[in-house]
């Protein structure tokens, strides 16, 4: 009963374009750099930032011309990890010049993907390396003022980024005359009410604006005329927070990590029945196996059964994906999409039919109402849905589910309709007798005390 | 203190105007709404800080603080109850000193979640979004969190609880009720939920100590760290879940289930033993 993912062999040369093979060891597999050092005791300070390089990219930048910095992000080749990898740089570059409108950045901390956790955890222990990309950002697109749009529900995180801005200001590294050199910013950090569609970049708009947080129409896109509708760049914390780094080390250091076209590093977040649940920070490509080669695995005496490479919007994958190479084109060869690296495992003991019926009641709860697919569709899914779970329903309602997900899928007025067809596809793709299972055996076959984290701490639950 | 009646949201017949704060509130709130409007280049922006501002003054948001947000921003009522309504942080009802949100999506649902959230119905006899007879606990359901890698995760004010258990949970409404201290696993010793409030409005904590409390990152967001500085041992990290074992702190042990194929206890009845042995051997 001991397969181990140990090895005897020497792991692999490490490629120029990423990490090695399976064997790999975690020190090497694994680079550390937004979470280098997470772990000293006051990770949050200033002072702690500024010992392990911080704002040393931001001078840097302040010496260099602005499209120079734009030039610099861009042959990087970093990409959004907000969801949909945008290329940073390009983005930036949309921003129009000499326009004589502000410019705004706004730094996208909605967090709220189901499965998600990669945001939270940066900003709580290390919120000066969003600040100091916020610093290079500004410079780069010529904007003077910067909002921080974070979820409210997490004020642990709001406290820290409120000390945070504060030291920055104190150190004048916001305000007048940044660093000396002549350059100004304000940041104002503004925390959300509760709503996942915030987090879609027009809706968040809207929200910042004091209004009900609904897509808009694009064009005109955020870019041409975004906040009180100047130019303005969304982007996502993590990917505001990796421009530091690129500019302190080089673009040629952050291209030797990933691949020619998803360099670099990123968070991936481990969750759910494995053994070391948490963050993993690597340079992009690397599989889920190799993840839980170096992590510890599935909990003990369970097998992976389901998973998500990207939050609950992603396509979800099986066993026979754990080679996937977890960047953009290898999870997007593979039917799904890397979204936000919310790497959520599920072992057998889990039922699938359960697992999307919550996912698809959150979608309808969040649902903003604007447009009739999404609002009606996500409804009737729910409906569809419970039924099927307490085994009331019919094969014909499993046919109703594809269809009513077809009817959302791609014609929605946002990408929140296309991700609440995207577990029921994905789920019919690789489970649908299981879905047959619920409404031939009239009920769930599934016992959820065996997927509690609790369940194998008790002796007859383990002999079961 | 003012009270206006949950019909103030609705829609349908036309409320009563709402009364106004007494002059003195008034003034406080003035002066604080002056603050907020003054960091946005045009006020609107203010509305959502605001609604926090009138939910920290009575504990959720009557038609007096919407009447105050309108004449604030020179906005309609119509306009402020339209924002007020859309948004799940800003209660229409008088609610609980703490707010105990249990994440119930998939994720924390399947670990345990939805188990927890039945426990602390049944322990309080209450139902989703019910309040304790003593006004102190309100128990809602809510969606993730951004701590998956802390399932389950239950959310008291705000402040994260991770990792819990049906008898934590327990324990933690019953500290709360009887006014013993409550330490979150990532965030600052409890504060009620007015105050809370005031720090979503854009108001930081006051508290000395507040922002330096419970440490740097959860031990889940180190984990690939520790891994990464050979410090856990290759595969041998140990699972935060285990609370008196951080990482790094135990001594080296087996490597658990590998992820590929593999018959488990479920799968390989004749060996039920398996799992026990290697569990046992930790
Ligand atoms: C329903 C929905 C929710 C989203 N939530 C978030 C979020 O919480 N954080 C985020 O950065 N991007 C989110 N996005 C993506 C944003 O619209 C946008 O693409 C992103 O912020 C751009 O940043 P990036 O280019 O740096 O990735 C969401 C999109 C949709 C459709
Ligand atoms: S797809 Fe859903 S969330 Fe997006 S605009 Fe339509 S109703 Fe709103
Ligand atoms: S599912 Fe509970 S915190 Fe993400």
């Amino acid at each position: 009963m001991s397969v181990v993912t140990e090895s005897t062999e020497p792991a692999e040369p490490d490629g120029p374009s990423g990490p090695g093979g399976p064997q790999t060891s975690p020190e090497k597999l694994l680079s550390p750099v937004l979470s280098a050092f997470w772990d000293e005791p006051e990770s949050w300070t200033l002072e702690t930032y500024q010992r392990h390089d911080g704002y040393q990219g931001m001078r840097t930048a302040l010496a260099m011309p602005p499209d120079d910095v734009i030039a610099l992000v861009k042959d990087s080749g970093l990409r959004g990890r907000g969801g949909a990898g945008f290329p940073t740089g390009m983005k930036w570059q949309f921003i129009p010049q000499g326009d004589g409108k502000p410019h705004y950045l706004v730094v996208n901390a909605d967090e709220s993907e189901p499965g998600t956790c990669k945001d939270i955890p940066l900003l709580f222990a290390n919120p000066h390396s969003l600040i100091e990309g916020m610093i290079i950002a500004c410079h780069a697109i010529r904007s003077s003022h910067a909002f921080i749009y974070l979820r409210g529900e997490v004020v642990p995180v709001l406290r820290r980024l409120h000390h945070a801005v504060a030291e920055a200001y104190a150190a004048g590294y916001l305000g007048k005359d940044i660093a000396g050199s002549g350059f100004d910013l304000d940041i104002t950090v503004h925390a959300g009410a509760g709503a996942y569609i915030c987090g879609e970049e027009t809706a968040l708009l809207d929200s910042l604006e004091g209004r009900r947080g609904q897509p808009r129409l694009r064009p005109p896109f955020p870019a041409v005329a975004g906040l009180y509708a100047c130019p303005t760049v969304v982007n996502n914390v993590e990917s505001i927070a990796s421009v530091p780094a690129i500019l302190h080390r080089g673009k040629d250091w952050f291209r030797s990590m990933g691949s020619e076209k998803s360099p670099g590093f990123t968070l991936y977040s481990l969750s759910g029945h494995v053994t070391n649940p948490g963050q993993y920070e690597a340079p992009l490509g690397v599989t889920l196996r190799q993840l839980l080669d170096v992590s510890g695995g599935m909990r003990t005496g369970h097998r992976l059964k389901f998973w998500t490479p990207g939050g609950s919007s992603t396509p979800m994958f099986t066993e026979e994906h754990l080679d996937v190479p977890l960047d953009y084109e290898g999870v997007g060869a593979a039917g799904s999409m890397l979204g936000t690296k919310a790497l959520q495992c599920f072992d057998e003991t889990t039922c699938v039919v359960r697992a999307v019926t919550r996912w698809t009641e959150f979608y309808a709860h969040e649902s903003c109402g604007k447009c009739t697919p999404c609002r009606e569709g996500t409804y009737w899914l729910v409906q569809l849905l419970r039924g099927i779970e307490a085994g009331k329903g019919t094969a014909e309602d499993i046919t109703k589910l594809e269809d009513i997900a077809d009817t959302i899928n791609g014609k929605s007025f946002c990408a929140l309709g296309d991700g609440a067809a995207s577990p029921i596809f994905s789920s019919l793709k690789y489970f649908r007798d299981e879905y047959e299972a619920h409404v031939t055996g009239g009920g769930c076959p599934f016992d959820p005390a065996l997927s509690t984290v609790w369940a194998d701490q008790s002796p007859q639950e383990v002999n079961a | 203190m003012t009270h206006t009646p949950d019909t103030a949201v609705g829609i349908g017949m036309p409320a009563m105007p709402a009364p106004d704060y007494p002059a003195d509130v008034r003034a406080r709130l003035d002066a604080d709404a002056a603050e907020l409007v003054a960091r946005y280049p045009d006020s609107r922006s203010a509305l959502l800080p605001l609604l926090h501002l009138v939910q920290a003054e009575e504990g959720h948001v009557t038609a007096t603080g919407m009447r105050f947000c309108a004449q604030t921003l020179g906005l309609t009522g119509a306009e402020v109850s339209a924002v007020a309504t859309f948004y799940t942080m800003y209660r229409r009802k008088p609610s609980g000193d703490y707010q105990v949100g249990v994440c119930t999506n998939t994720l924390c649902a399947v670990l345990g979640g939805d188990a927890i959230l039945d426990a602390l119905h049944e322990h309080l006899g209450v139902g989703d979004d019910g309040t304790t007879e003593d006004g102190k606990v309100t128990v809602e359901h809510i969606e993730c969190n951004a701590a998956c890698d802390f399932a389950p995760v239950v959310m008291v004010n705000w402040e994260f609880f991770d990792n819990q258990t049906p008898e934590s949970a327990k324990r933690l409404v019953d500290d709360l009720r009887a006014g013993r201290p409550v330490e979150p696993t990532r965030g600052a010793p409890l504060c009620t939920y007015r105050e809370t409030a005031r720090i979503l409005a854009g108001f930081p904590d006051p508290r000395p100590g507040a922002v330096e409390a419970s440490g740097g990152a959860g031990p889940a967001s180190l984990i690939g760290l520790r891994l990464a500085k050979g410090e856990a041992g290759a595969g041998r990290v140990v699972a935060p879940r285990t609370a008196d074992h951080p990482a790094g702190e135990r001594p080296p042990e087996h490597l658990s289930a590998h992820d590929a194929p593999q018959k488990t206890s479920a799968s390989d009845p004749e060996h039920p033993a398996g799992p026990v042995s290697e569990e046992g051997e930790g």
